[in-house]
């Protein structure tokens, strides 16, 4: 049912583009310790695309991998139409990939404003000289970035906490704090390592929400890893399942729930 | 007015300047811990090491000369040219941004990660690394630093004579200012504002903010640890050469250098480790502080009070506000 030359249409009527992200059998080791086993999968542009398995299965490994913070030894990793030489995570963060973490990394001293403007370090060109000194090019510029800035914040309903320190805000408006941080540099791939882990219930549908109107209203392509099952199934247009470090299952969420192996992960099964 | 007030201003004066220097050196600590929340133990021998090699361009003197003489039986140690004081400075801010190069290169970028104090101990290793080569590089002995900018424009020694003249005509008292204190706060004033600019408005500055926060972080925004440090120490070994300038320029360049980054150490506590502007009101409370002190109690209990004022205020403040007077407060969830 999948198109696999150029896209296809979801049952809700987006069209997804062609192939903008490929993994071509990636294998990742920590000495003796395969975390990642041949593993090919591949992201297409304006997908939401699930990466699901159980603990220690390798998820975040791989997303570690598509960001830069790893460096796979084998296989190739092919980002629009061009194989990707390794490089650092920042080089991976100019080039439009942007992501989260699972245990939040934000800068704590910082107001949930400054914040999302460092996700717009990027794309600041003007000299050092013209942005100490606050004139000519260096003010449009900082004007241009602050007004993405602020439509960010109003887009996540972070309006009152502004110019509150990220340090003084409760976990899971942190965990907003990082999306809309990722969201400022305008990815093309946004990354998101459990962006619900350790939320209640009424935060996750609010972050599926945010997540669902981000690739609507923006395009945005998104990889994520997420634990909780019925949530991952109501978001993602496809899903790869690992375990131990293999993929055992791709494909739409019913394709997924239907498959043997990936009943067997989840539930266990009697090895005798 | 009565003779005691007239005194006390005089030293409430003097004490702002001193102040003025105290900060020059605690600036350099606030700009490498905000970034890195590295506390940087060889500051002081920074602006020693700065002020050193700037002499020794300006005389033409042949870096290594000891070295190169006791391997090869040579007899050098001097080029036998002087250098323009402009053209020194640049070639020393050169040979700053080389050091900050190196020590990133060879030191901290492989104790990324590591406990904050265990690149304290990386950092006092480095101290007396840089002395040695200090050391090694120019000599030993004692030399006098002037620095002048074009022709006769040079950094001013002496009694400022307008202030002493005027105050006379005031006070019946003629205040002695030194001119190069003067210049000194001029100087200060100057960095400070450049500092909080580039810091505050720069995409690198906010850059170096996020680095000093998270360094995960600041990586997925497109940041690169390395380029930034490097940048941070460029900085810090620039703000030391300032003050090894002023330093310098008043006692002379020499080994005790090194020890005024012990007076900058209660500073930092006054004004908060992450402060710029703290280091500066830090540096100007323990001035005036001390020579108030001095001046106000110091024969009541037989003199020599400014060795140990600064640490015991110091303490107090650890005591009532650890974080400092503008330091960041320090939340922590549990």
């Amino acid at each position: 049912m999948l198109d696999q030359s150029d896209g296809y249409v979801t049952e809700d009527g987006r069209k997804i583009g062609s192939v903008v992200m490929e993994m071509k059998n990636i294998t990742l080791r920590f000495g003796g310790v395969e975390a990642i086993k041949n593993i090919s999968f591949d992201i297409r542009e304006g997908e939401i695309r699930a990466i699901i398995g159980p603990n220690g299965a390798g998820k975040s490994s791989m997303l570690n991998v598509i960001s830069g913070f790893y460096v796979p030894q084998d296989g190739e990793v092919w980002y629009r139409g061009e194989r990707r030489a390794p490089m650092r995570p920042y080089e991976v963060a100019r080039q439009g990939i942007a992501r989260t973490f699972q245990n939040i990394a934000l800068f704590e001293g910082m107001s949930v404003l400054d914040n999302v403007m460092t996700g717009r370090l990027t794309k600041m060109k003007s000299g050092l000289f013209g942005q100490a000194i606050w004139k000519g090019k260096a003010e449009a510029e900082e004007v241009a970035n602050r007004e993405v800035a602020e439509k960010i914040i109003d887009f996540l309903e972070i309006q009152s906490i502004r110019k509150t320190p990220v340090a003084r805000l409760p976990y899971g408006l942190k965990k907003r704090v990082e999306l809309a941080r990722a969201l400022a540099s305008q990815p093309k791939i946004l990354l998101l390592d459990e962006p619900m882990a350790g939320m209640n219930v009424e935060e996750k549908e609010d972050m599926s929400r945010f997540i669902l109107d981000v690739n609507d209203e923006f395009g945005t392509t998104i990889a994520l890893i997420e634990h909780d099952m019925g949530v991952v199934m109501d978001l993602s247009d496809r899903v790869v399942v690992m375990d131990y470090g293999k993929k055992i299952g791709d494909g739409t969420p019913d394709e997924v729930r239907a498959n043997q192996d990936v009943i067997d992960a989840y539930l266990g099964v009697s090895h005798d | 007015m009565p003779e005691q007030l007239v005194f006390a201003m005089e030293v409430f004066l003097n004490g702002l300047m001193a102040g003025v220097l105290y900060a020059l050196v605690a600036l350099g600590f606030v700009l490498i811990y905000k970034a890195s929340g590295i506390f940087n133990y060889a500051q002081g021998v920074m602006a020693l090491f700065a002020a050193m090699t700037l002499v020794g361009i300006q005389k033409g003197q042949v870096p290594f000369a000891h070295l190169i003489n006791a391997l090869f039986g040579a007899d050098l140690h001097y080029f036998g040219w002087s250098v323009n004081s402009v053209v020194a400075i640049c070639f020393t801010v050169v040979v700053m941004i080389g050091l900050a190069w190196m020590v990133q290169r060879f030191v901290f970028r492989h104790l990324v990660g590591q406990e904050p104090i265990i690149l304290f101990m990386a950092t006092i290793g480095l101290a007396y690394f840089l002395e040695g080569v200090a050391d090694l590089m120019w000599g030993s002995e004692i030399k006098t630093l002037n620095v002048c900018l074009a022709g006769e424009l040079c950094l001013p020694q002496g009694i400022n004579t307008w202030i002493d003249e005027t105050t006379f005509n005031i006070f019946d008292y003629g205040f002695f200012i030194d001119n190069l204190d003067i210049t000194a706060t001029i100087v200060a004033i100057l960095l400070v504002a450049a500092l909080i600019a580039f810091s505050q408005y720069t995409k690198q500055g906010r850059a170096m903010r996020a680095v000093a926060d998270d360094h995960q972080a600041a990586l997925s925004v497109g940041v690169s640890l390395n380029f930034i440090w490097v940048l941070v120490w460029s900085v810090a070994g620039f703000v030391a050469l300032v003050a090894g300038i002023m330093w310098g320029a008043k006692s002379g360049v020499q080994f005790s250098l090194s020890l005024i980054a012990l007076k900058a150490l209660p500073v930092l506590m006054l004004g908060g480790f992450t402060s710029i502007p703290g280091a500066i009101v830090g540096g100007l409370i323990i001035g005036v502080g001390e020579k108030l002190f001095e001046f106000a109690i110091g024969p009541m209990i037989g003199g020599a009070t400014e060795n140990w004022f600064a640490y015991v205020l110091a303490l107090i403040f650890l005591v009532f506000r650890p974080q400092g007077l503008f330091g960041e407060k320090i939340i922590e969830r549990v």
